[in-house]
């Protein structure tokens, strides 16, 4: 199971933040991301405008 | 202590502070951007009537007058809407600041590059204050009522009450301001497409003569914006010719209107609450109309003393009275829209009356919509939902 981002394609949009329904990630001067509030739904990796965002679920 | 702490300086919030301050209360505002307005959120445009709830837009906001919408069926043919009133696209990161200096002149204190990273809590559940961060120094800042204008892009509204947007009520969006553009300067620009921007569209908004924001918006899916902009600059070579001055992306909501927007000493107002039109994710009217609705109930609440969230639910009544049954509609009307294919696209540009097409996206006049989907006995089904 893991939570990755490339902050080389990350746009610091937020787009993700306002999508996650446990409230796992945060936009500050990159996005910052809570493992133990992540249930790794995937839906910040979806609504992601530049496939900056990797959910792998096992 | 403060009366009121405002989280995020944009038009909901900093709205939502002048009406404030106007009304005798102390307001702080704290916006966690370095720069009030920048990076910009959005095409930039607004109706000219939006004045009515703001004022006078200086010059200096303005980048390009605008009298109306050409609306492109994916064929490439297309209709133009003009505007009663006309509209304007704006410069945000001018305008923006200009909000939050007529906040500041009406008696309001806005500090930028302050992050909000908790809220506090009393023992009653009552929220009380703020925690937060400017230029390293950690500060905690009490008030009778906080009210979260963050847009959807916090955390803070999922904390405080559960709040998020739906992947699939967001439109994932790219958009490159671009010089060297060559298209009419005073009109937008509306690419209708189901297979060059799925459920969404591509806007051109000029900015000036030859520059423009080129933006593009599409159901959340494995292809990204970004690859559907590179299709359609390829196919538009009078913009993809254009040079990128600058990059914005964002997920805009395009529904899930949130029932209750009040707790304890809280309120959540504008892109926070998802209060954006569905059809077209403009923000910027609704954040205005949000904020100083807001207001108007916090100031009642505070002249009673009673900050309860049974006190602000009047907020709820409000908001759904006068704008979240009208955009529920308007909701109705993307979920059409999305469930046509380009040749119904096609069809529908060339029977409609550029008239009616501003009535839709402001809700009304939808039976007349339907009326022209039902003439395709395979669209009846899908026409019915406008009724």
């Amino acid at each position: 199971m893991a939570w990755s981002i490339n902050s080389k394609l990350c746009l610091r949009c937020g787009g993700c933040v306002s999508v996650c329904p446990t409230a796992a990630l945060e936009l500050r001067d990159n996005i910052v991301h809570d493992m133990a509030l992540c249930t790794l739904c995937g839906v910040c990796a979806k609504a992601c405008p530049v496939e900056a965002i990797k959910v792998i679920k096992q | 202590m403060n009366d009121v702490i405002v989280i995020g300086a944009g038009p909901a919030g900093v709205s939502c502070a002048k009406r404030l301050a106007e009304n005798g209360f102390s307001v702080k505002v704290f916006d966690k951007r370095a720069e009030i307005g920048a990076p910009k959120r959005c095409g930039e445009g607004i109706s000219e009537s939006s004045q009515r709830l703001l004022g006078k837009i200086p010059d200096k906001c303005i980048a390009q007058k605008i009298r109306g919408a050409r609306l492109y069926a994916p064929d490439g043919r297309y209709l133009d809407a003009i505007l009663s009133e006309g509209g304007f696209v704006l410069e945000r990161k001018v305008f923006d600041k200009w909000l939050a200096e007529e906040a500041v002149k009406a008696g309001a204190t806005v500090q930028a590059n302050t992050f909000i990273s908790d809220l506090i809590r009393d023992s009653r559940g009552y929220f009380v204050g703020v925690k937060g961060e400017f230029l390293g120094n950690e500060f905690e800042e009490k008030a009778k009522v906080i009210v979260c204008a963050t847009g959807a892009e916090s955390p803070l509204r999922t904390k405080a009450l559960g709040v998020f947007s739906k992947v699939n009520l967001v439109d994932s969006c790219i958009q490159y301001e671009m010089a060297n553009v060559d298209v009419v300067p005073d009109l937008i620009h509306i690419y209708l497409s189901s297979v060059l921007a799925p459920r969404g569209y591509v806007w051109v908004f000029p900015k000036g003569e030859h520059r423009a924001n080129v933006g593009l918006g599409i159901i959340p899916q494995e292809k990204k914006p970004k690859a559907y902009m590179d299709e359609f600059l390829k196919l538009h070579p009078e913009i993809g010719k254009g040079s990128i001055l600058e990059v914005n992306a964002g997920c805009v909501p395009v529904g899930g209107m949130v029932e209750n927007m009040v707790a304890n000493g809280f309120v959540l107002c504008g892109e926070a609450a998802n209060h954006v039109n569905p059809i077209h994710g403009g923000g910027i009217k609704e954040a205005v109309i949000s904020g100083q609705m807001a207001a108007d109930v916090i100031t009642e609440c505070l002249k009673k003393n009673d900050v309860s969230k049974t006190a602000l639910s009047k907020f709820n009544e409000l908001w759904w009275k006068e704008r979240g049954n009208h955009l529920k509609k308007v909701e109705k009307l993307r979920e059409t829209l999305e469930k046509l294919s380009d040749s119904d696209l096609n069809d529908l540009v060339d029977a409609l009356k550029p008239e009616d097409i501003i009535d839709f996206t402001r809700g009304a006049k939808l039976s007349v919509l339907a009326k022209v989907l039902m003439r395709k006995p395979r669209l009846v089904s899908i026409a019915r939902h406008l009724l």
